[in-house]
């Protein structure tokens, strides 16, 4: 990487963590419990949407793998997302109602609030319908692994999405509040994934999954990117360059391992296949806040429409993160 | 009162107290180290908590870092507090904060008091083992290292290679043979005040004190100058990943560490309640007498290291994307590629199913879509026929088809029409078995129903897109294992070609062909292609066939399928 290029990436970096400090002016804070927050505590981050229903599971679940402190932001619900969240005891919220999209997909908002309140932190960035699994989650919580990563000298940590979907037509079981989204959506797509590098940033795009498999057959180059780095041991001068699927600098990119080898790497079960998903993907679609034009969501309204079946006969069921270490989605590394 | 212990503490002091408490329960007296880098405030809190523990002393304290004299200094004095305090201790064990021990007490005793003259630590001499991280071995005791490796790399590295060009070569002191191994040991009280009393103890600390990785030789160097019985091996049970640094050992490590019977483990993870919980209780039941047996442990920590460095091959996925060259396989396993022979043969996919057991599917790459055996629409994996997403990414494609169906042989068909096919690919590829009939491809374009014109200009473009596949296939990159015949020259004698393919492939070796496919039928082929050169294009691929067969030939019916004994 030349001189050039990588003063380049230092100005764009410089110039999100500006836009992201300037935005900062876009958040209310509506319950702020920041003060609570201890030097080595775990924090995660979120933006979210009239995604009242997913919360208490939500919180709960990071709650037992060891989350200290969530700090959330708000974009206008109107389902009483604000006032849970204001209820908690170890969440801080903020509200906007702002775009969306102008803040680059609530990447602006959380650069804010990492820089302001993760520095020297282990910072967790997920959405409400993203479980983080990683290596021996059933038996380690999320600080043994980050006490690891820091033995280890690492910074940062890879977790691909993968997409859960339940069997039959997604609105067949209604989702409850406080359920477990995987008793519903615990199918998924075990070997359909490509991937290429992105030789800017250094991350690998991986694209598939049944996302692509369904919805966009014909354009496979539109399907969402499935590669994030969720978690990472945030200093005030990192930023997210695009949602959480890369970093500046581009070091921190570099969760894979070039040489043969397996790095350590987690999974996001995305359990966005529930469902209120029809009515979600609606709404969307007229708000137009997602990604390039809303494609996605364009493309899950009209097939959504034909009540399509996600499911196939070569789905994987899933069962716990040692199924899928052994179906290569995700590695021990050398943590063992 | 026969043991010892020497603890070097840095951090994780409620643990480390929950420890020493242990030992002196059962009666071993343990002297303790803080590093000087500690703040006083932390320092202060742990001596006080172990005020009310009468046989722990806490000794100079030295400032502590990884590769560094420090360490060595500490075990130093912990060791001289150790000798001039508990004049009835017969061993001192050394171990760290983070160390857990994982049997009685009673135990270790008895071990040592059956062992009463033994000294156990680690000790080789350089040129024999591999230990050593970052490709100094030799030269630790030879150069000078006043850098920290873990502050100032570059100097460190810098000073390296100047004193590399100057040829330094420092001068080891007189009767010592530079010997190292693992940082933590038991010596006998004889052996360790020879050392910590020998009078030309400051020459050896002067030299040591430049030497790179001061703790893991000290000991282990001067131990060789007095002991009269060394066994090369530490009690404790510590294991290092490929970049040095300690294994850490979890809750979920509990019964592999009781199954284990050493002595004392290290690392333990200070938040791992259930191992600190359930190592430090009375013990019960009867006092064991074996040896340690880690074997198990290693295997897992083996098994690390290598995922880590080697991976799993022909995967591709999130944490592990070789560059080119580095796969270790490109893909999991073999699968063979057939090009020109379901055009030839007419029922050739069942057939090769048949004799040889694997899943066949036909044209993977064709322009139509992935014809998946039985044609599926999604396969292992969820891998979808769908063209474009397969050609999106063809080698995905096939690096994920061999993936998801590991275990089980593949073949499938090849030809001049598929051209997403990653010929380069699977060219390279030594897992890949290429068989092709050049020219076949002429075959159903002979049987089709196009018009002339139409033929010519198919089989002048699939002529040369084969071409160009077979360019690939014999390249000097080529590591596939490619057999190539022309089509004339594999009808002469079609069975043997299938025989050695077979061969290769099959799980039963040397089984007989019992059965041939039906070869289609190719009476007036030799004319087709005569028409075609007629026309202009000239068809090489296929070899020389005759134009016209004899004339005993063409009053033949139908050649049927026949059967080879």
């Amino acid at each position: 990487m030349s001189a050039l290029q990588s003063y380049r990436l230092r100005i764009r970096r410089r110039h999100r963590l500006v836009r992201a400090i300037r935005k900062r002016r876009e958040l209310r804070s509506m319950a702020d419990r920041t003060a609570q927050i201890k030097p080595s505590d775990l924090l995660a981050f979120s933006t979210l949407r009239n995604e009242h229903i997913r919360l208490p599971y939500f919180l709960d679940y990071y709650r037992n793998k060891g989350i200290n402190h969530f700090l959330m932001v708000d974009n206008d619900s109107d389902d009483g997302s604000l006032e849970y969240l204001m209820e908690q005891p170890d969440v801080s919220v903020w509200h906007t109602r702002k775009s969306y999209k102008k803040s680059k997909f609530g990447v602006d908002w959380l650069n804010w609030l990492q820089f302001r309140y993760g520095h020297n932190h282990w910072c967790l960035v997920v959405d409400p319908d993203e479980f983080f699994i990683y290596p021996f989650c059933d038996t380690r919580p999320i600080r043994a692994l980050t006490d690891w990563l820091d033995a280890s000298s690492i910074k940062s940590f890879s977790a691909m999405l993968l997409d859960m979907y339940p069997r039959g037509p997604i609105t067949e079981q209604p989702y409850q509040a406080g359920q477990d989204p995987m008793e519903i959506a615990c199918w998924f797509d075990a070997g359909n994934y490509t991937m290429t590098k992105n030789p800017q940033y250094g991350n690998l795009w991986i694209q598939g999954g049944p996302r692509s498999r369904v919805f966009f057959p014909n354009e496979p180059e539109l399907a969402p990117a499935l590669n994030k780095i969720p978690l990472v041991k945030w200093n005030r001068r990192y930023c997210y360059a695009s949602s959480t699927h890369m970093l500046l600098p581009r070091g921190l990119n570099q969760v894979y391992d070039e040489w043969g080898g397996e790095k350590a790497s987690g999974l996001l079960l995305h359990a966005k296949f529930l469902d209120t998903f029809t009515a979600k993907a609606e709404e969307e679609l007229v708000r137009n806040q997602h990604y390039s034009a809303s494609v996605e969501y364009t493309a899950y309204a009209e097939r959504l429409r034909d009540a399509p079946e996600l499911w196939c006969k070569w789905s994987e069921k899933y069962i716990n993160w040692r199924q899928l270490e052994i179906l290569g989605l995700m590695s021990k590394g050398n943590w063992a | 009162m026969s043991v010892g212990i020497l603890m070097l503490v840095h951090t994780a002091f409620d643990r480390a107290e929950q420890v020493a408490r242990h030992w002196t329960k059962y009666g071993c007296p343990v002297v303790i180290h803080v590093d000087a880098s500690v703040k006083p405030k932390a320092h202060k809190k742990f001596v006080k908590a172990l005020e009310d523990v009468p046989d722990v002393r806490f000794c100079k304290r030295h400032k502590c870092e990884w590769g560094d004299w420090g360490l060595v200094a500490a075990s130093q004095s912990a060791g001289e507090t150790m000798l001039a305090e508990f004049p009835e201790v017969r061993h001192i064990y050394l171990s760290s904060g983070s160390c857990l021990p994982l049997r009685p007490v009673q135990e270790l005793k008895d071990y040592l008091a059956a062992r009463p003259r033994t000294d156990f630590i680690e000790s080789a001499t350089t040129a024999d083992v591999p230990w050593t991280v970052g490709g100094l071995d030799a030269e630790r005791f030879t150069l000078h290292f006043p850098f920290s490796w873990k502050k100032h790399r570059f100097l460190f590295d810098k000073w390296v290679d100047i004193q590399r060009f100057l040829r330094v070569k420092r001068k080891i002191p007189n009767g010592v043979v530079p010997h190292m191994g693992s940082q933590w040991w038991c010596l006998t009280r004889q052996t360790l005040s020879a050392i910590l009393q020998d009078p030309d103890r400051d020459t050896f600390d002067r030299y040591f004190k430049r030497v790179w990785i001061p703790d893991e030789s000290y000991f282990q160097t001067l131990a060789r100058l007095y002991s009269s019985n060394i066994e090369s091996r530490s009690l404790t049970l510590s294991k290092f990943d490929f970049q040095g640094k300690p294994h850490i050992f979890y809750d979920d490590h509990l019964q592999l560490l009781r199954r284990s019977d050493c002595f004392v483990a290290r690392k333990i993870w200070p938040r791992a309640s259930k191992l600190y919980n359930g190592f430090l209780r009375s013990p019960e039941g009867a006092i064991k007498m074996s040896e340690p047996n880690p074997a198990k442990i290693d295997r897992i920590f083996a098994k690390a290291v290598e995922r880590r460095t080697k991976g799993r091959t022909g995967l591709y996925m999130q944490s592990r994307y070789p560059n080119e060259g580095w796969e270790n396989g490109m893909t999991f396993g073999r699968y063979s590629i057939f090009q020109g022979f379901a055009q030839l043969f007419e029922d050739f996919e069942p057939w090769l199913a048949r004799a040889t057991g694997t899943r066949v599917h036909g044209h993977l790459f064709a322009p139509e879509g992935a014809e998946f055996e039985g044609r599926q629409k999604v396969i292992n994996g969820a891998l979808s026929d769908d063209p474009k997403s397969r050609d999106y990414n063809s080698i995905a494609f096939l690096t994920n088809l061999v993936w998801n169906t590991r275990g089980e042989r593949q073949c499938f068909q090849v030809g001049p029409r598929d051209e997403g096919a990653p010929v380069w690919f699977f060219a390279k590829d030594p897992n890949a078995q290429v068989s092709v009939i050049s020219g076949a491809w002429a075959i159903p374009l002979f049987k089709s129903n196009l018009d002339f014109a139409d033929i010519r200009k198919e089989a002048a473009r699939l002529q040369k897109l084969e071409n160009d596949q077979l360019y690939a296939l014999r390249s000097p990159y080529a590591k596939a294992r490619v057999r190539i015949w022309t089509l004339a020259e594999f009808i002469e004698a079609p069975m043997e070609p299938l025989q050695t393919i077979i061969d290769e492939i099959g799980p039963e070796k040397a089984r007989r062909l019992a059965e041939a496919p039906t070869m289609t039928d190719l009476t007036g082929f030799g004319q087709f292609l005569q028409n075609l050169k007629n026309q202009g294009m000239h068809p090489y691929l296929m070899g020389d066939f005759p134009v016209s067969q004899g004339e005993a030939d063409q009053k033949k019916p139908p050649r049927k399928p026949y059967l080879v004994q």
